[in-house]
């Protein structure tokens, strides 16, 4: 495997690998470790927990992904399928030349320390691309999963929709029972070409002391849609991520909605980025946020209008349970063109006593009326998701203990 | 007696809003309470549901013989009383359907095994709501006035209570929801073990339930009592004010 043309980003990640990343803590990366190779099947316990992040391994659907720490358990398409790829990223860079040019495209090895470990310890991560005006109609899983205590884990994704085609996708990031400590640097490139429209939806379920850094851009050309779905209901150590659009096609569209339960003494900083380049695109995030115990959660979002007729809108809506956590919402709207349109809304409060009363007089116990008006404020209703998917997403999110209605204050 | 009220005094941030009321209701029973705007009957019917914000004191609630001026507003629900609110809020994100199953003890996303999975379509049936249409709406979320009080009626049937208090079932509600709401609550009344307290202004829903006994309330208090006979077609003639003041003068 000639690696050659790679060093030139090994170099540039040498040089960033001690840059801080603009937002978070800085967490000290030589404290995990690379546990090596570990070929074999999935376990029980591993399908289990991968059906909480949505991803259920027993059925392939349009087609499958499973890593596990550093190795690829499945990585297969339905058998019957047309004008879908999906390989371990290694594997596809080794197939495909051309793929060279999407590597570090989209995100910049040299953004911070995590982009450049990720380049350094990469392990894996997968090659997504629908054919040209093909429509795969079932989801595509994916599941990264980590399994050995103290693993780094650093996948490299790189997702082309192209011309016309339709793609979706459901990634599932989780930890098993037998990790305590662990990092995951996912790269996540996406490229959607013209009049295609991708769908991605990510799960994260993660465990109390688990550091997390993903790093996401999509490049979006003409009349392209990219619409990104993000979940959080578990408690984790420290989450930042900033996922970004570049709208660089006339009439391109980028949605992010961004649901998280953020519990226990969890810290999450999440953003989401649309910079709007080019004539009519739009873009919208959105973000619903729930926090109890001694949560901490920074809740971004920044808009670029830069050309004619662009149009973008931020929202921010967050449910303080308990008084010991905190919600800080940051939105920025940048305009650089005349004709933008720009807009934000942010609202934080805590649950409406009126409502919690109104279902207490239905006999509903207390604690168990906190869980269903939670279940109400986060329910999914996804953007772009077909309604079986939005069920079948419900339905996991019901093996949680909040939509149970079982739901506690931690206060 | 499935319940009995006495002389209940209720304050809300330090203004007292009932000053001494009495009233029983028996089994198999429907009681009456008209009156003019804040003259305290919704204070009475959220003081008898249990809302914290209306301080009891002093008085007491009786229900089936226990003392429940003190237990919550969910522990009374499960004792078998029952509140379709005059204004019921309107709540994001939470079906209709979802909520009339938990009201009848069914958890809609994790049911149990027996438990009656159909309770909502039912209920919503029941009150001339199309479950295919309402079960899925968010509660109260664009509702009218007549579909809000026929999803309060749906909700409270669930739970199959021995004392349903019905606070203006029939205010903002037009003639044809008037009909449903009349003929759905004279239907369960009939063949349900349970018992009524209506708040109300006119004397068409009591129609549909003919009450055993009038209350008019006045200044948080009880003034007048009496059958639906002697007083309701009174009231409607001449009002309250002049009905208060010729049983005044009548001693």
């Amino acid at each position: 495997m000639d690696n050659s043309w790679r060093e030139k980003f090994r170099t540039k990640a040498m040089g960033a690998i001690t840059k801080r990343a603009t937002f978070g803590n800085d967490i000290d990366l030589s404290d995990f470790v690379d546990p090596g190779s570990m070929p074999g099947t999935i376990a029980d316990d591993v399908k289990k927990k991968s059906l909480e992040v949505g991803v259920d391994v027993s059925q392939i659907k349009s087609g499958t992904y499973f890593q596990l720490d550093h190795s690829v358990l499945l990585s297969q398409l339905a058998s019957k399928i047309k004008g879908l790829e999906l390989m371990p990223t290694d594997v596809a860079l080794d197939k495909y030349e051309w793929l060279r040019d999407y590597y570090w495209k989209a995100v910049s090895v040299e953004q911070d320390k995590y982009t450049a470990m990720a380049e350094l310890k990469q392990t894996k991560g997968y090659f997504i691309r629908s054919a040209p005006f093909e429509k795969i109609e079932q989801p595509v899983q994916a599941c990264l999963y980590i399994e050995t205590d103290g693993v780094l884990q650093a996948p490299h994704n790189l997702i082309i929709a192209e011309e016309g085609s339709v793609l979706n996708i459901i990634t599932g990031c989780t930890i098993g029972n037998r990790a305590k400590k662990a990092a995951h640097l996912g790269i996540s490139e996406f490229y959607v070409k013209k009049n295609a429209t991708l769908i991605f939806t990510m799960i994260h379920s993660w465990a109390d002391e688990t550091y997390i850094r993903p790093r996401t851009a999509a490049i979006v050309e003409e009349g392209g849609t990219f619409i990104s779905n993000y979940i959080l209901i578990k408690p984790v150590r420290d989450i930042q991520s900033y996922p970004t659009a570049y709208l660089t096609g006339r009439k391109a569209k980028a949605k992010f909605s961004t649901i998280m339960y953020v519990s226990k003494d969890s810290i999450v900083d999440q953003g989401n980025r649309i910079y709007l380049m080019e004539e009519g695109t739009s873009g919208e995030s959105s973000f619903k946020v729930v926090a109890t115990g001694s949560a901490k959660v920074w809740s971004r979002g920044q808009m670029f209008g830069q050309a004619k007729d662009t149009k973008g809108h931020l929202e921010c809506r967050g449910l303080m349970l308990c008084p010991t956590a905190t919600i800080t919402a940051i939105p920025e709207l940048i305009a650089e063109h005349s004709e933008t349109e720009l807009s934000h809304e942010a609202a934080i409060g805590k649950l409406k006593e009126e409502e919690l009363y109104y279902l207490m007089a239905r006999g509903i116990a207390p604690d168990q009326a906190v869980g269903v008006l939670v279940k109400g404020f986060l329910d999914p209703g996804l953007p772009g998701l077909p309604e079986n998917l939005q069920a079948e997403i419900r339905d996991r999110l019901s093996l949680l203990d909040i939509s149970s209605g079982s739901g506690k204050r931690e206060c | 007696m499935l319940l009995e009220v006495k002389d209940l005094h209720v304050s809300v941030e330090g203004k007292e809003l009932l000053k001494g009321v009495d009233l029983s209701v028996g089994n198999k029973e429907i009681i009456a309470v008209m009156g003019h705007n804040a003259s305290g009957k919704t204070t009475l019917a959220l003081t008898l549901m249990g809302f914290p914000q209306y301080k009891v004191t002093s008085g007491e609630v009786v229900f089936e013989g226990r003392d429940v001026t003190y237990q919550t507003i969910d522990e009374r629900a499960r004792l078998g009383i029952a509140l379709a609110f005059q204004a019921p809020p309107a709540i994001r994100g939470i079906k209709l359907g979802d909520i009339i199953s938990l009201a009848g003890g069914v958890n809609p996303w994790t049911p149990k095994p027996g438990d009656d999975i159909e309770l909502a379509k039912k209920m919503l049936e029941r009150v001339d709501l199309d479950p295919s249409l309402y079960a899925t709406r968010e509660v109260n979320v664009g509702f009218s006035g007549g579909e809000r009080k026929r999803s309060e009626l749906a909700q409270i049937f669930a739970m199959r209570p021995k004392l349903m208090i019905l606070d203006e079932p029939d205010s903002g509600v037009d003639i044809d929801s008037l009909k449903v709401v009349g003929n759905s609550l004279k239907d369960y009344f009939e063949n349900n073990d349970c018992s009524i307290i209506i708040i109300t202004h006119h004397r068409y829903i009591l129609e549909y339930l003919k009450p055993n006994k009038v209350h008019v309330m006045s200044g948080g208090r009880v003034v007048i009592s009496g059958s639906y006979d002697d007083l309701v077609e009174r009231i409607e003639s001449i009002g309250y004010d002049q009905l208060i003041k010729e049983e005044t003068a009548n001693g």
